[in-house]
């Protein structure tokens, strides 16, 4: 247990790296007014560049830190490094278009670099105040960075909505907060998992208030990650915010999330398994089920990765209702998947124009091998591995998560993950046939910019080639998972 | 003692009374005035207390922000009280049962204290003991040794809830007239005043 402030302020490093270069870059904004927002830009993704290298190599050794407040582990350096990998690059590719939409506000890299720093906080999360702190600090970026076109309808009505459920949702979080702190009297996660740990030695039954406090953090939570019944702002704000800010909300937030989730539950939560259990397969099957159906019926391609994104999420949650060190790995190479899978996805759609409009809609696609065989194919890709075909890595993904559940005994939750994943496949394949074997309509605009076809071949090129090499995600995964359990 | 006695029935006197008329007077900037008033005496009510520290927040923070906002509000929007209290009667029903919810809260709060004396003494103490520290100083030890991790990350969601602010707002509007108050002062004589030869009869 160190305590002294050197050791502190070297295990947040990364941290603190992008809070102070935020604050930087706010002040060169201020004198250098909006013409400098590309460099603005560069800067900040080259500041999370850092961060992520601050990440692969630690000041500081694995621990407890700030009075318990920040924990420091393999599993939050695995998540940290995702989430500063997917947030670069979701950046630098989205760029030319918000360029080109004409919102290029020297605020916007600086707002989305508050955002990654409250993910960073949320997997770093060792104590129920440092978990509510970091989600709100990434929630408020993301409010204005969704509603930062002000003069579109549409976009001011995606940020409203986001921003009234996401404030429902926290204080649903906060209610359950402040619950569990009053009936089991800690908020650090460790005092809290002792307390349960004792308390089950014991025998002593768990008390009625504490679970209704679990339930209400479940939900809150369950709001971010958007899984069913918590999901009904996703397809709306996914379709209303600039394509290049959803592209961001569906990579590093989602992560972020679901580390958060994950740790909350194995961590302080972990000895209340029997009670969060239930409550995880039911959400996770909804998930699965209305990702699937729902997808079917869109037209809008942003809309479909929306459902796409909730049926992903109730797939991971698929492992993480397994419990065990094996359903958490799947967690965490699932996500690591659906990280390249997503990216890559939304580097194709917003390489979709036309006439130097932007278009959203997925008879657009029509024909897109004859007039640019390339992008179909990296799009046929991602299609494929979301659709979960071997040897694509969406397929490991999935199995992964699977194999975890069938080993916990589970084997309703992985059947009915198994059974929606075909009829999601449906609509993926959908995709496939409409870009591979229908006459173009109209077509497509040469891509802008050599970011998005560098952030499509490196997903494509790293979903093809997973099953060749699995060691470097799943060993990092298994390491991670290993942390989350021996702590 | 009995000076702290007199003390104490001088503001918790004027907290009620004052607290009663913020309701009953017919100027609302009256009722904000008195809701100051109010706000003065309960801060002299937590120094008798002890509680200092609680005292000067309550000056500082409701005194000095908090009421003042509702004086501008008040000023700006012309708000007609006959209007407000048209409903008076209607929602007294459901306002009196409020009131005595929290009467019976407050009831059941001093209850449990005097039904078992012990249940106070259980409530974790300030560490370390008041009697050593003054209660600033050990908030800030709370707020700036234990917490300030938390305590610089609430600062920073309070920065991006300004930028957020002034981002979703701020409006750089076209052909507003801006006063330069330098060139006004640069400008010379030459360049303000025009001499005009007019030939009576006709106009300029």
């Amino acid at each position: 247990m160190s305590t002294s402030l050197a050791s502190d302020l070297a295990a947040a490093a990364p941290e603190l790296f992008l809070a102070g270069s935020a604050i930087v870059l706010l002040m060169i904004g201020v004198f250098q007014g909006d013409g400098a927002s590309r460099s603005i830009m560069r800067l900040s993704v080259s500041a999370l560049v850092v961060a992520l290298l601050l990440v692969i190599f630690p000041l500081a050794g694995d621990g407890l830190y700030f009075n318990q407040l920040f924990i420091k582990d393999a599993y939050g350096s695995f998540m940290k490094l995702l989430v500063l990998i997917g947030a670069p690059l979701t950046i630098l590719m989205g760029w030319r278009f918000i360029e080109r939409e004409r919102m290029d506000r020297l605020e916007l890299p600086v707002l989305l670099l508050f955002a990654t720093l409250g993910m960073l906080l949320m997997i770093s999360a060792n104590d129920l105040i440092s978990l509510y702190v970091g989600l709100e600090l990434q929630s408020l970026s993301l409010y204005v960075a969704a509603a930062i076109r002000r003069d579109s309808l549409r976009a001011s009505e995606a940020g409203l909505k986001y921003f009234l459920l996401g404030a429902l949702s926290s204080g649903m979080l906060l209610y359950g907060l402040s619950m569990v702190y009053g009936f089991a009297g800690t908020t650090g996660f460790t005092d809290l998992a002792a307390a349960f740990a004792q308390g089950a030695a014991a025998g002593e039954a768990v008390s009625v208030g504490l679970i209704v406090g679990l339930v209400f953090v479940a939900a809150g939570i369950a709001f971010k990650i958007s899984a069913v019944p918590f999901h009904m702002w996703t397809p709306d704000v996914y379709e209303g915010a600039p394509t290049a800010i959803t592209a961001f909300f569906a990579v590093a937030p989602k992560l972020a999330a679901m580390a958060l989730f994950v740790r909350v539950l194995m961590g302080p939560f972990g000895e209340l398994a029997g009670q969060w259990q239930q409550i995880v397969v039911f959400i996770s099957i909804a998930s699965m089920a209305l990702g699937a159906f729902a997808a079917i019926a869109q037209s809008n391609i942003k809309r479909l990765m929306a459902y796409s994104s909730i049926g992903n999420v109730g797939y991971a949650l698929v492992g993480l209702s397994a419990g065990t060190e094996e359903g958490i790995r799947g967690v965490i190479i699932f996500m690591t998947i659906y990280l390249a899978m997503t990216l890559g996805t939304f580097a194709c759609i917003l390489a979709m124009r036309i006439n130097e409009r932007s278009v959203e809609a997925i008879d657009d696609l029509r024909g897109l091998s004859k007039t640019h065989p390339l992008m179909a194919a990296a799009l046929a890709i991602f299609m494929f591995s979301l659709a979960g075909i071997p040897p694509l890595a969406g397929f490991f993904g999935k199995f992964y998560v699977f194999l975890a559940a069938v080993d916990a005994g589970l084997y309703t939750l992985a059947v009915i993950g198994v059974l929606t994943s075909v009829v999601g496949a449906y609509y993926y394949l959908r995709i496939v046939k409409l870009m591979y074997f229908d006459e173009p309509a109209e077509v497509l605009d040469k891509p802008i910019g050599r970011e998005v076809g560098v952030v499509m071949g490196l997903s494509a090129g790293a979903i093809l080639l997973f099953f060749l090499v699995p060691g470097v995600v799943v060993d990092g995964a298994e390491a991670a998972a290993y942390a989350l359990f021996a702590g | 003692m009995i000076v702290q006695a007199l003390a104490f029935y001088l503001f918790a006197a004027i907290v009620v009374a004052s607290a009663v008329m913020v309701i009953a007077s017919r100027n609302p900037v009256h009722s904000v005035l008195f809701l100051i008033l109010a706000f003065f005496n309960a801060a002299g009510l937590f120094v008798l207390l002890g509680a200092e520290f609680l005292a000067m927040i309550l000056v500082v923070v409701y005194v000095g922000a908090v009421a003042v906002l509702f004086l501008f509000v008040v000023m700006m929007l012309d708000v007609n009280i006959a209007e407000l209290r048209q409903g008076f009667l209607q929602y007294l029903p459901v306002g009196g049962l409020i009131g005595l919810i929290l009467l019976v809260e407050l009831g059941m709060v001093v209850g449990a204290w005097a039904i078992s004396p012990e249940a106070g003494a259980s409530a974790r103490l300030p560490i370390p003991p008041p009697d050593q520290i003054t209660n600033t100083e050990a908030l800030g030890l709370v707020l700036y040794d234990d917490y300030v991790y938390l305590f610089q990350i609430a600062g920073l969601i309070l920065l991006v809830a300004m930028i957020g602010a002034i981002v979703l707002t701020l409006r750089q509007r076209e052909g507003v007239r801006r006063q330069s108050i330098a060139r006004q002062v640069a400008r010379p004589r030459s360049e303000a005043i025009e001499v005009k030869d007019v030939t009576s009869g006709s106009g300029v």
